[in-house]
């Protein structure tokens, strides 16, 4: 398989995206500019050829409910050992495009495919693990009965083993045997996480995986999520945790009204903001200078006679760039 | 295991984990001692009884189908209960509570998940009305050394009703909330009941209008038709005043549906179900 990840309209072609995309042909480089669109719909597109289908794509997805346009044509594709990060202010559409994804709401228009099967049906399903926003697992179960009924629903034959391995990977083995009603909401989260590994899911769909846990717990499902795309498994994360997206995605999408705004890498949506030189008249910023401005602007501070303590070059971070896309939606 | 077993064996041990059984067992034996002492001292008073010389009636038949009738009526409303508890939140119940999206995530399907809850849910509840009927049997013929004409007839008609309530519980889960499901489920109940006692009167007494109002009754509510029936069957041969009055009701019935209206529940069981399925399948979670 020769996949690449692109970003742009399909006309326009794209630029490629991803830590861990593999080479795709050159014709295929369509170096479009990433740009943070309103009122259309921004293709986030893992190109490939040849037959092998994205762990997810969704295509010209739109969600109804009522007077309440939730979706109103999303295109978004997470590739294969992706990790991409949905981010938005409430109401924005994110859980409902999720939840259509793992097939428990119903798309008004467009479509949606896990591995190429249908969102929603046996064949997608059976590639998914997924952890719901809202979730809670019957208070009289342990942790690793609530694990065993999973593997018994996802026909995992993993057995003890795959159960141990689990709890372990969420720091819970000192829990197995504690009723869910006994744990605290972080250990549930936790639990949560673990079940969406059960019987080794080939696409992750997380929402909200951390929304209450502390920064230990973070840092485990972060160092997990790691290992997991190191692992091939492709992810689709939903958080309001920027810092967190900002660490772990590949790329990131982002939706206001039920579109997306912008979309790439951190890194690419990311813009430079100047450079900060530190010396001894103090802190000088030069608005507009870039990383490679860098050594000019030192060489100029020390052939004037200035003491040069450091330089830093600003670029925009994951927040600003959310905060631009989203003017001033609450989030 | 099949999903089908792991969602009944789930089912199962919600309503164990919940206390519910522990919550049935205590009130029906409370009930049936209650029932065991009404036989006690209804057969002690026996002879005393003295219908008028030109009246004739087998006091111990009236007394012996009456207080099974009021048995079986106990029964019923004790299996619809736990019925109605075991199922009424089954879907938006869960939803609302998070518990159902991780499950319909997998595999199994929407489709598994609910009929499993069905057989997991008629399962108890056919074994519970069939253990309280049978005890409520052996405690009338052994206290009153009276047999009703029909044994396990009746049994399979209260399990046919608690059947049908189960399969409009669980249809009323997809499209209400818990606690609206419950309410309407209990209506439904509770309008059958007096549908069934009015289409009672109107049988013995052979007035027109409120047969052909019970009959329709009869087939919207199954669960209704099939009680009634078993009712019938408990004292099919009992004829003269003794069968008059009670046919009356209430816990004596004038119906004669037969293997109409109970060809009538399995269809209507099936049409629910399969109105439930395509309403689930529908549904967004």
């Amino acid at each position: 398989m020769r996949l690449g990840l692109v970003v742009g309209r399909p006309e326009d072609g794209g630029i490629e995206l991803g830590r861990r995309s593999v080479p795709f042909p050159a014709r295929d480089l369509v170096g479009a500019p990433l740009r943070l669109l309103r009122g259309g719909a921004l293709h986030v597109a893992a190109r490939h050829s040849g037959s092998v289908p994205n762990a997810l794509a969704v295509r010209n997805l739109a969600k109804r409910y009522g007077a309440v346009q939730a979706l109103k044509g999303v295109d978004l594709e997470v590739g294969e050992g992706e990790l991409v990060g949905l981010l938005g202010p409430n109401g924005a559409g994110k859980s409902t495009l999720v939840k259509i994804a793992v097939g428990l709401v119903r798309p008004s228009a467009g479509e949606a495919e896990i591995g190429g099967a249908r969102a929603g049906s046996r064949a997608a399903r059976a590639q998914l693990g997924y952890l719901a926003e809202m979730f809670r697992f019957p208070g009289w179960y342990t942790a690793d009965e609530v694990l065993e009924l999973h593997q018994q629903l996802a026909g995992s034959s993993g057995g003890a083993s795959e159960r141990k391995r689990l709890l372990e990977l969420v720091a819970l083995s000192d829990a197995a045997h504690r009723r869910v009603d006994g744990m605290s909401k972080g250990m549930q989260q936790r639990l949560g996480v673990a079940q969406a590994l059960v019987g080794e899911p080939h696409v992750l769909i997380l929402d909200e995986p951390t929304s209450a846990l502390d920064p230990v717990g973070r840092r485990t499902v972060r160092l997990l999520l790691e290992d997991l795309r190191g692992r091939g498994v492709s992810v689709l994360l939903n958080s309001h945790l920027l810092s967190e997206v900002e660490l772990v995605c590949d790329r990131v999408a982002i939706l206001l009204g039920g579109e997306v705004v912008a979309a790439g890498t951190p890194h690419d949506l990311s813009r430079p903001r100047g450079v900060e030189l530190e010396t001894d008249e103090g802190t000088k910023r030069i608005d507009g200078a870039t990383r490679e401005d860098a050594p000019r602007l030192v060489a100029e501070a020390v052939a004037a006679g200035r003491r040069v303590y450091g330089v830093r070059v600003l670029t925009s971070t994951l927040e600003d760039v959310y905060l631009e896309a989203v003017g001033g939606e609450t989030s | 295991m099949s999903s089908v077993w792991v969602i009944v064996s789930y089912g199962f041990r919600e309503a164990v984990r919940r206390k519910m059984f522990a919550v049935v067992l205590v009130l029906t034996v409370a009930f049936l001692f209650l029932f065991w002492l009404a036989n006690h001292f209804v057969f002690r008073s026996l002879d005393t009884i003295n219908p008028p010389a030109d009246v004739h009636v087998d006091t111990r038949t009236f007394a012996g189908a009456f207080l099974i009738g009021l048995a079986m009526f106990a029964t019923l409303f004790l299996g619809v209960v736990l019925a109605v508890f075991l199922t009424l939140g089954v879907v938006s119940g869960d939803a609302e509570r998070g518990l159902l999206q991780p499950l319909v995530a997998r595999p199994i399907g929407r489709s598994t998940l609910l009929v499993a809850r069905f057989i997991g849910a008629g399962g108890v509840c056919a074994a519970y009305v069939l253990v309280v009927y049978f005890a409520g049997l052996l405690i009338t013929g052994l206290t009153g050394r009276w047999w009703p004409d029909q044994i396990a007839w009746p049994g399979v008609e209260l399990v046919g009703g608690v059947l049908v309530v189960i399969a409009l519980s669980l249809l009323g889960s997809v499209v209400l909330s818990s606690t609206a499901n419950g309410i309407a489920i209990f209506m439904l109940f509770g309008s059958g009941l007096v549908a069934g006692l009015l289409g009672s009167i109107g049988h013995a007494l052979n007035s027109h209008t409120i047969k052909h109002a019970s009959t329709i009754a009869s087939w919207a509510l199954p669960f209704e038709a099939l009680y009634q029936d078993g009712l019938r069957m408990i004292t099919e041969h009992a004829s003269g005043l003794t069968g008059f009055l009670l046919q009356l009701g209430p816990f004596g019935g004038a119906y004669v549906h037969g293997w109409g209206i109970r060809v009538w529940a399995v269809a209507y069981v099936l049409l629910v179900g399969a109105a439930a399925l395509v309403s689930f399948a529908r549904k967004d979670l």
